[in-house]
């Protein structure tokens, strides 16, 4: 049972990052724009994070580093997507290649350096409790700020106004523009806050998760939250659940072969995004389903007044 | 309004996209004492070698090690040598072209570092015979290639005799990459040095199928010490697992490089590569023209692998037990692999009378006994 706990408690910090990174993204496509940059953005938020953990000492300073470094490099993307009309996927590839070289070059002496240790308290009286203490309770306060923000961002974009706006924008920019909504400017809200959550995630894996800085270290984690977003058909809830889903397996067959079942490191490697293809794959099969919840504009150059 | 071309911002746009593109890029670093040398015009051209790295040299792991090296050997041999790197050079037809283009340029001695260079290497080395090849852990040969390998099982045998004298729970974790022969025998070595201080000692492993993925490192070295592991062992390149078992207060090792910074309380020791011997004795040998094909297996007797900053809180008899098998292995009198080796479904793989030799070790591809679970096959 108490193996089953921690298994639980790894699945959660496992899936914290692509969640945190998903839910950012999630909200830039509802609003129409595709930003393939994620990888790159969160390399980049991962070394100024880390670089200001190693400064100041203090976590949270560097977890706002983070942010703010995604923030920033999602308000250049944004900028030159929206404003100047480049093509989405292609800028959104330049982003992530030049968010990998970037990181490296600005990281080259922060390697091998290493953050001072923090305690993670978890939830007072809660952490005690048996099997649900270990499984639920102990974790690093990151991981339950992904669960609130997925509730926020599920509430804000289904039961505010200004979340119906920020939908109507990705589904019709036209329109949108039509009834004297600013376009752009949201566009770029929406780019700056998933940039903003891309840094968050970054910053966790190298403050946090993996409190160290190497190049590249994000490894791949920034394209599967962006290929989450489509698994969650761009509903929070249904991100969250896949990130936890994601994190499960990749832990479940680590856990596995702790326990001596032995099948190839390759195959085992394969096996979380087998997952997420198949769940993919069941998803597409219906179309409607897609069609509903899929931004009409997404990836589109939206030009006002043509 | 009609549209515009911003053609200026789309200049910026593609600037941005080119700066992203040259991250594999070439850096040269002369010997430190070339900056005073060309001034003497009586000694003769410096001797040019390249070092083709597979990955960036601020990995803290292997490449790190690897140029670590080329500056020792470079250090020692002052202007008789000029040293040039090209880091992060894919394996594959990549790898051919930096390795021609480093011939090109007068390169006489050229280090490929990764096993994946080899038949690139092959076959630039054919249209150049008065250029002389190295490549670290491969193993083909030609007339003027020639390959290198550290005897790490070695260290890592080091290593298991500390984890068997400190575990609690009698149950060992290893973090492997690909179960290759070379990764096999580090956790068969591992395993056995726990066995002669501990014979109850078990060892799990859990393979991630990559070289280099610090947040996967990190996963498996934490499902590990869930199955109850308390002291880790890696066969990956970054200092990710040591981190974890400082973090949940178990113990780990370093690998490649000393590693004792990052886990002042989980550290129990690094195993580490030291090329630097090898790259003096190879450049030396084209300077004095004495350069030959062949293989090349080094170890601790011949310091190219080395166990260090063995904690003070390990218990002495430990550290003694080191030290009797770093003095056995420097006299030739001890042997890790020694008959009979039976792997861990009671198959006998190496039998009385018969010598672990270079051929066997490089043909590991079982569990010795002590360690659960089966060798994937991927079959």
């Amino acid at each position: 049972m108490n193996e089953f706990a921690l298994l639980v408690a790894a699945t959660l910090a496992a899936g914290t990052p692509l969640a945190i990174a998903g839910i950012g993204l999630l909200v830039n496509e509802r609003a129409g724009v595709l930003n393939l940059g994620a990888e790159g953005m969160m390399l980049v938020a991962a070394v100024a994070g880390f670089a200001t953990g190693y400064a100041t000492g203090s976590e949270v300073a560097a977890l706002a580093a983070g942010a703010l470094a995604g923030a920033v490099i999602a308000a250049i993307y944004g900028w030159l997507v929206i404003w100047l009309n480049t093509n989405q996927y292609a800028t959104g590839l330049a982003v992530s290649l030049f968010g990998s070289g970037f990181s490296a070059f600005v990281g080259l002496g922060l390697v091998g350096k290493k953050l001072e240790e923090t305690e993670v308290a978890g939830v007072p009286l809660l952490r005690d409790l048996p099997v649900l203490g270990v499984a639920l309770f102990r974790q690093h306060p990151v991981v339950y700020l992904a669960m609130a923000l997925t509730g926020g961002v599920a509430f804000f974009l289904h039961r505010t106004r200004s979340g119906l706006v920020l939908r109507a924008i990705g589904e019709s920019p036209v329109s949108a523009h039509a009834l004297g909504y600013p376009v752009r400017r949201i566009r770029l809200a929406a780019v700056v806050v998933g940039g903003t959550l891309c840094g968050v995630a970054g910053a966790y894996l190298s403050v946090v998760y993996t409190p160290l800085w190497v190049e590249g270290m994000v490894a791949g984690r920034g394209w599967i939250a962006l290929a989450l977003t489509t698994f969650a058909t761009w509903r929070p809830t249904r991100l969250l659940l896949g990130a936890y889903l994601f994190g499960g397996v990749t832990m479940l067959q680590l856990d596995l072969q702790a326990s001596g079942v032995q099948v190839a490191p390759q195959f085992m490697s394969m096996l979380p995004y087998l997952a997420t293809v198949v769940v993919l794959v069941l998803i597409s099969r219906n179309p409607l389903w897609i069609r509903l919840n899929m931004p009409a504009s997404l990836g589109k150059t939206f030009f006002p007044g043509s | 309004m009609t549209e515009r071309l911003p053609l200026k911002h789309l200049a910026l746009a593609a600037l941005v996209v080119a700066t992203g593109l040259t991250a594999c890029s070439k850096k040269a670093e002369p010997a430190p004492a070339t900056v005073a040398a060309p001034a003497a015009p009586a000694k003769p051209a410096p001797l040019k070698a390249a070092f083709v790295y597979v990955g960036p040299v601020g990995d803290a792991g292997y490449t790190y090690a690897h140029d670590l090296g080329r500056k020792e050997a470079a250090a020692k041999l002052g202007d008789k040598v000029e040293t040039t790197f090209v880091e992060k050079v894919a394996e594959g037809p990549d790898a051919e072209r930096v390795i021609r283009d480093l011939a090109t340029q007068g390169n006489k001695i050229i280090f490929a570092t990764s096993f994946g260079f080899g038949d690139s290497m092959v076959k630039v080395a054919k249209d150049f015979p008065d250029v002389h090849f190295e490549h670290a852990t491969g193993f083909k040969t030609s007339e003027n290639m020639r390959v290198y390998e550290p005897r790490i099982h070695e260290v890592a045998y080091f290593a298991g005799i500390v984890a068997g004298r400190m575990t609690k729970t009698n149950t060992l974790g290893f973090v492997g990459s690909f179960p290759i022969p070379e990764v096999l025998r580090n956790i068969d070595a591992f395993t056995l040095g726990a066995q002669s201080v501990n014979p109850k000692v078990k060892t799990r492993v859990v393979w991630v199928g990559s070289w280099f993925d610090p947040p996967k490192e990190t996963e498996a070295a934490q499902a590990l010490l869930n199955k109850g592991a308390d002291v880790l062992l890696q066969n990956t390149d970054s200092t990710a697992v040591l981190q974890a078992a400082e973090k949940a207060g178990k113990y780990a090792f370093g690998w490649d490089s000393d590693m004792s910074a990052f886990a002042p309380k989980a550290h129990l020791g690094s195993c580490v590569l030291l090329w630097g011997v090898y790259y003096e004795k190879a450049l030396n040998d084209v300077l004095d023209k004495t350069w030959k094909t062949g293989a090349t297996k080094w170890g601790y007797r011949e310091g190219m692998t080395d166990f260090i900053k063995i904690p003070d809180f390990v218990p002495a008899d430990a550290k003694k037990k080191v030290e009797e098998v770093k003095a056995g292995l420097k006299a030739g009198t001890f042997e890790i692999f020694k008959a009979p080796v039976v792997d861990n479904t009671g198959k006998v793989r190496l039998r009385k009378g018969e010598v672990a030799s270079d051929k066997w070790l490089g043909d590991v591809n079982f569990y010795v006994k002590g360690v659960e679970g089966k060798v994937p096959s991927g079959k």
